[in-house]
């Protein structure tokens, strides 16, 4: 009877059986390969981390405006003065606008592969679907800035003439072009494979017996979707669109062709200027001063910030699902 | 199995042949050049000057085949950083090193003062797209304000007066400037801030501050919008109009007649600049305000920041200084023509060879 209640205790302690079976060597290398691994990742966000901060510190002592309050960017004048209001700005609203358009259509492009299209073309199309996530971004930026612009000029003067009552739609300037509109509409496109990729990964793993079930009761398609689908499939939509916006918030390059670039904080997206924390390194990195390249580097710091802040909401926000899903 | 072995055989002895081959030295077609150096350097910084110095380098390693010169157009900022830590021979830079930030480029040259040498200069066209409108002539005062956004119309009365007989559309002047941070920024806001110092309030910079207008990544989108945007304006180096559709660089009146913007009109008012800098350090200040008739006045000079002595021999001075002779040479000066640069002329091309032979070469 000892032995069995040895045998309890040391099942209740070590669940997966590890520590008393035959550990051979491969296990032991396989084991130490990927705490390896682990602890690799940790370090080298570590390591950056330490080094946002460490060259970060010296323009934040010499800058003599408010880092979050400045709106001026002039780090290598002396007094230093520079702020990150724009760029915070800047890049959230484009954020927004590519979540708020690539959320809902990536969505519904993984439902339609998901339930409603035939299965070969449903193959077909996220094929498609996921080939546009390899274009290259400076591709996206050009397409954007030479082919997409005429056309997003035309539905911004459209918005600006019959919704210009709504504040941020007003345009007093009279020109649409590189507007923060623009950008996010390409963030939009740039952002929409990853959301509709990974959703539809999500929507197919759904069991096929809480489908089949609501089916049998007489739901509609739509109805069984409502019902069955998005319940359990919350968390991987929600890790969905938050990849999609760790993706916008660090745009670069695309962004750094579009936006005007004008220190000002407007609100008014049709209007041309706007600039965001990537853009803002791309475009002044090659000529900075000592001062100037700590400044980007403080501002990367804030991205940094915000992008971990954004998934540590993201991992709460599944981690307090966990229990309606299967994923747990 | 014989006829396996048989082609290994050949192919060894095809492969060995070949390897042998590159081994050998290649014996080039020209007699080797008394003023070439052999090895490699490394060197990075301004990118305004990056087609000026592409052109030497292949120009320099065509005469000379035991040279190897790479040359990364980074920026002024990343360029004349790399060289402070020693990662180059030599930088090239928009705006030379001043006074205060040699010392730290004097450290790096182990005591033997750093020098900035001015090489490539160019000119600064004031690009319009006016359909219709051929010649247009600014002044200072008019171009300060287009490009602060006080006139905000073609058909304003300050710029008709300038231009009498042609007509101007009712059009919203589209201004372009640059998004990123550029020398050639910095040279035009001087030039407003210096000759219009009125309507031109805002400091001048790398980065363009004044309210207003758009913002395109680099001078080739600068060109582009231009070009392909009706009533715009905006601010590109000479050598990107070669090639363009509708956009036109303008006339500059600096109080003594229009002057049209080109290579020797630009020479002439970097040939009278002042000499700030002591000994061999040829810093430079332009004189934006010149009334010399046939000056174009909005100038920009890019300059080589070198050590004049105590460049450790593994950055290879003798090359630094063979190279830098070349591009002074006039064969070098009049390659500059050809790209849209000008070139350096008169008693400041005298003072800058002076300054490359007195280069060390270990």
């Amino acid at each position: 009877m000892s032995t069995s209640t040895d045998e309890t205790a040391q099942s209740a302690a070590d669940p997966a059986g590890i520590a008393g079976a035959a550990i051979r060597a491969g296990d032991r290398t396989f084991l130490g390969l990927s705490r390896g691994a682990g602890i690799l990742v940790l370090a080298v966000m570590a390591a950056i981390a330490a080094f946002l901060i460490w060259q970060a510190i010296p323009s934040l002592q010499a800058n003599s405006a408010n880092f979050l309050t400045e709106q001026a960017w002039l780090p290598d004048q002396t007094p230093s003065v520079f702020g990150i209001a724009v760029l915070a700005v800047g890049t959230l609203v484009t954020a927004v606008i590519a979540m708020l358009i690539a959320v809902p259509i990536g969505f519904g492009i993984a439902l339609f592969i998901a339930y409603y299209a035939r299965p070969k073309f449903g193959k077909a199309l996220g094929f498609i679907v996921d080939l546009l996530a390899a274009v290259p971004s400076i591709i996206f930026g050009l397409w954007g800035l030479y082919n997409f612009m005429p056309a997003v000029t035309s539905f911004a003067q459209w918005l600006s003439e019959y919704l210009g009552w709504i504040p941020i739609f007003a345009n007093d300037k009279q020109l649409w072009t590189k507007s923060l509109l623009m950008a996010g509409l390409v963030l939009a496109i740039m952002v929409l494979p990853t959301i509709s990729a990974i959703s539809r990964e999500v929507f197919l793993q759904v069991p096929r017996t809480h489908i089949e079930a609501s089916l049998a009761l007489g739901a509609t398609r739509w109805e069984m979707i409502k019902m069955a689908v998005f319940p359990f499939s919350r968390p991987g939509m929600i890790s969905a669109a938050m990849l999609g916006l760790g993706r916008a918030l660090g745009e670069t390059i695309a962004v750094a062709l579009i936006l005007s670039a004008v220190f000002e904080v407007n609100l008014h997206i049709t209007e041309p200027g706007g600039n965001s924390f990537a853009a803002n390194i791309a475009l002044k990195w090659g000529e900075a001063g000592e001062v100037g390249r700590s400044a980007l580097i403080a501002s990367g710091l804030v991205l940094f910030l915000i992008t971990l802040a954004v998934n540590m909401i993201a991992r709460w926000i599944i981690a307090r699902r966990k229990e309606f899903s299967g994923a747990s | 199995m014989k006829s396996t072995r048989a082609l290994t055989c050949a192919a060894l002895a095809t492969v060995g042949a070949l390897v042998l081959a590159g081994c050998g030295s290649s014996s080039g077609g020209s007699s080797p050049n008394a003023n070439c150096a052999s090895g490699s350097i490394k060197a990075a910084g301004s990118s305004a000057q990056g087609n000026a110095i592409t052109d030497w380098i292949n120009a320099y390693q065509t005469q000379c085949d035991q040279a190897t010169i790479d040359y990364q157009a980074v920026g002024s900022g990343a360029g004349v950083e790399q060289f402070v830590a020693k990662q180059t021979s030599f930088a090239g830079t928009d705006s030379g090193v001043k006074e205060g930030d040699l010392t730290k480029a004097n450290d790096r040259c182990a005591g033997g003062p750093a020098i900035n040498i001015p090489m490539v200069g160019g000119a600064i066209a004031i690009t319009y797209n006016l359909p219709g409108v051929d010649g247009l002539i600014l002044t200072a005062d008019v171009l300060a304000k287009i490009f602060a956004s006080t006139i905000t119309k073609w058909n304003d009365p300050a710029i008709s007066a300038l231009n009498a007989g042609k007509t101007f559309p009712d059009a919203t002047i589209a201004q372009f400037h640059r998004s990123d941070s550029s020398g050639t920024t910095d040279n035009f806001t001087k030039y407003l801030s210096a000759t219009a110092p009125t309507a031109w309030t805002f400091a001048p910079g790398k980065d363009w501050t004044a309210p207003g207008g758009q913002g395109a990544k680099g001078s080739d989108q600068v060109i582009a919008s231009v070009d392909g945007t009706a009533h715009s304006i905006g601010y590109v180096e000479l050598s990107y109009l070669f090639g363009t559709t509708n956009a036109k660089a303008a006339l500059i009146d600096n109080g003594a007649g229009p002057v049209e913007a080109s290579s020797a009109t630009a020479s002439t008012t970097i040939a009278a600049a002042a000499i700030t800098g002591s000994g061999n350090d040829l810093l430079l200040k332009i004189d934006y305000t010149t009334k010399a008739s046939g000056a174009y006045p909005i100038v920009l000079v890019t300059y080589e920041v070198v050590c004049e002595k105590g460049l450790s021999a593994d950055q290879n001075p003798a090359l630094v200084k063979s190279f830098l002779t070349f591009a002074a040479s006039d064969t070098g000066q009049n390659m500059l023509n050809a790209s849209g640069y000008v070139p350096i002329t008169g008693s400041l091309l005298t003072k800058v060879r002076t300054a490359v032979s007195s280069l060390a070469t270990s």
